[in-house]
């Protein structure tokens, strides 16, 4: 199967706030807060770290969470935040990608 | 409430700033009669100056960032340092006369994201515009520019402000910004300049003016809604506070200066000397402002808009006390509702009271 790759958005604003991440998009002003879950998967999208090995890594050992519902859930968010343009996915890795919000 | 409000009472409730704005220069092209501004440059922040500035906002949690002068393209840096706020992650809105954007800026402007910008143009004819900001072909190369900003598929905002010498072109400017595609605002606010001297407050619309603007649908949405009497004043607005500054927002000046707002001349502490975060949390004069509610207002707190009223500390500042009443708004409120506010009563009550002490003729 093929690998995802993510990457944030460069037309995008984004801040942690209490542990909670602010996103607005330049495109069309949607604004976004990410749960803990995702605000972990946001952070990780350096464009070259699959996400598979995201959610392996950054998801299933610190939340406790079963592979098979952690990858179901992580591609559902990716999806949704690609199609608002906050986050880019590809196949390949992708390169130039931001280094993240503060 | 919305997400966005929900961001903003978490922010509140975390002390975090969520909004700067920062004036990166006082120099400006144009010479409007009603600025506030001195224009000389007396220092100015350099590029890495600014971009220190910028770490530390981002690191404290800002999030929405007002890039502001003067007039921001006088400094041939400014793309440089929008390019490092957006780097930076912040929301990014830049407020200009527009006279220096052409096609190319347009163009960069939108490659770094930036999220709306704000153009000054204060009527749609050039003899008023031009009068006004006393740059003959201003209106022309702003309106320009509105144009390039357009095609680049940028959010502008036209923004007026209502004076004596433009009241007469409020609705010729509201037309231009619907012929242009783009949003409208109007502020009838002329603040005193930042020397003190108020001789620019003649330039303040008469009160009838305002009754105008409120009963106006495009400007104000459901007029009967705009209008309506206050609703009783209850504990929660007791304990509420008038606004944002010092609480989710503050000011840079372009010498390192920080101010509770825009619009609240009170020193604070200066960038350049210490860490943004510790006069955000530790000025002083922040934790004055930040600590002044609703029920601690001298005058207001009495008042039946105490939770309706636009009251703006820092004109209140102006006036003589950040916990008194800030005129303008008085009028205001009665303007939209026609209820005098507690204010209005005090001086008038003063004003038709009888001397103090009677002395009388002794009568035989």
């Amino acid at each position: 199967m093929a690998e995802t790759y993510i990457a944030k958005s460069t037309a995008i604003a984004a801040r942690m706030l209490g542990g909670e991440m602010m996103i607005m998009s330049a495109v069309d002003s949607t604004f976004f807060t990410l749960n803990e879950v995702a605000t972990v998967i946001w952070q990780a999208a350096d464009g070259h770290t699959p996400l598979s090995k995201i959610v392996e890594r950054n998801i299933c050992e610190e939340f406790e969470i079963e592979p098979d519902v952690a990858q179901r859930d992580a591609e559902e968010f990716v999806n949704e935040l690609s199609q608002h343009g906050i986050l880019k996915v590809s196949d390949h890795p992708i390169a130039d990608s931001r280094t993240g919000a503060q | 409430m919305s997400l966005l409000a929900e961001m903003n009472e978490k922010a509140h409730a975390l002390g975090i700033p969520l909004s700067v704005h920062i004036d990166v220069t006082y120099r400006c092209n144009e010479r409007c009669v009603h600025c506030y501004l001195d224009h000389d440059d007396k220092g100015e922040m350099t590029t890495q100056e600014i971009k220190n500035v910028l770490d530390q906002l981002a690191e404290a949690g800002v999030f929405f960032l007002v890039f502001s002068g003067g007039e921001v393209f006088m400094r041939r840096d400014f793309l440089e340092l929008v390019e490092y706020a957006r780097k930076l992650l912040f929301n990014v809105k830049v407020k200009t006369n527009g006279v220096m954007i052409h096609e190319a800026e347009a163009k960069r402007l939108r490659e770094l994201g930036v999220e709306q910008l704000q153009l000054s143009v204060y009527s749609h004819r050039p003899e008023v515009h031009d009068a006004i900001t006393k740059l003959p072909g201003s209106l022309k190369r702003t309106v320009n520019s509105i144009k390039f900003l357009k095609s680049q598929g940028l959010k502008v905002t036209l923004s007026n402000v209502l004076m004596t010498v433009n009241r007469q072109d409020e609705r010729g400017t509201r037309a231009l910004a619907k012929q242009l595609g783009v949003d409208y605002t109007l502020d009838p606010t002329v603040t005193p300049k930042m020397d003190g001297d108020i001789s620019i407050l003649r330039l303040r619309v008469d009160e009838e003016n305002l009754d105008e603007l409120f009963q106006d649908d495009e400007l104000v949405g459901n007029v009967e809604e705009y209008c309506k009497p206050p609703a009783p004043v209850d504990e929660d607005v007791m304990e509420g506070y008038s606004c944002s500054a010092g609480h989710t927002a503050c000011y840079i000046s372009p010498y390192g200066d920080v101010f509770p707002c825009v619009q609240f001349p009170l020193p604070t502490g200066n960038i350049r000397r210490q860490k943004f975060t510790d006069i955000w949390y530790d000025s002083p004069q922040m934790n004055e402002v930040r600590s002044i509610k609703v029920k601690d207002l001298t005058v207001c707190s009495s008042c039946t808009h105490a939770g309706s009223c636009t009251r703006c500390p820092g004109l209140a500042y102006m006036e003589g006390s950040m916990r008194g009443p800030s005129t303008s708004d008085c009028m205001k409120s009665y303007h939209r509702t026609g209820i005098p506010s507690a204010n209005m009563l005090r001086k008038a009550a003063m004003t038709s009271s009888g001397p103090l002490v009677q002395i009388l003729p002794m009568l035989v």
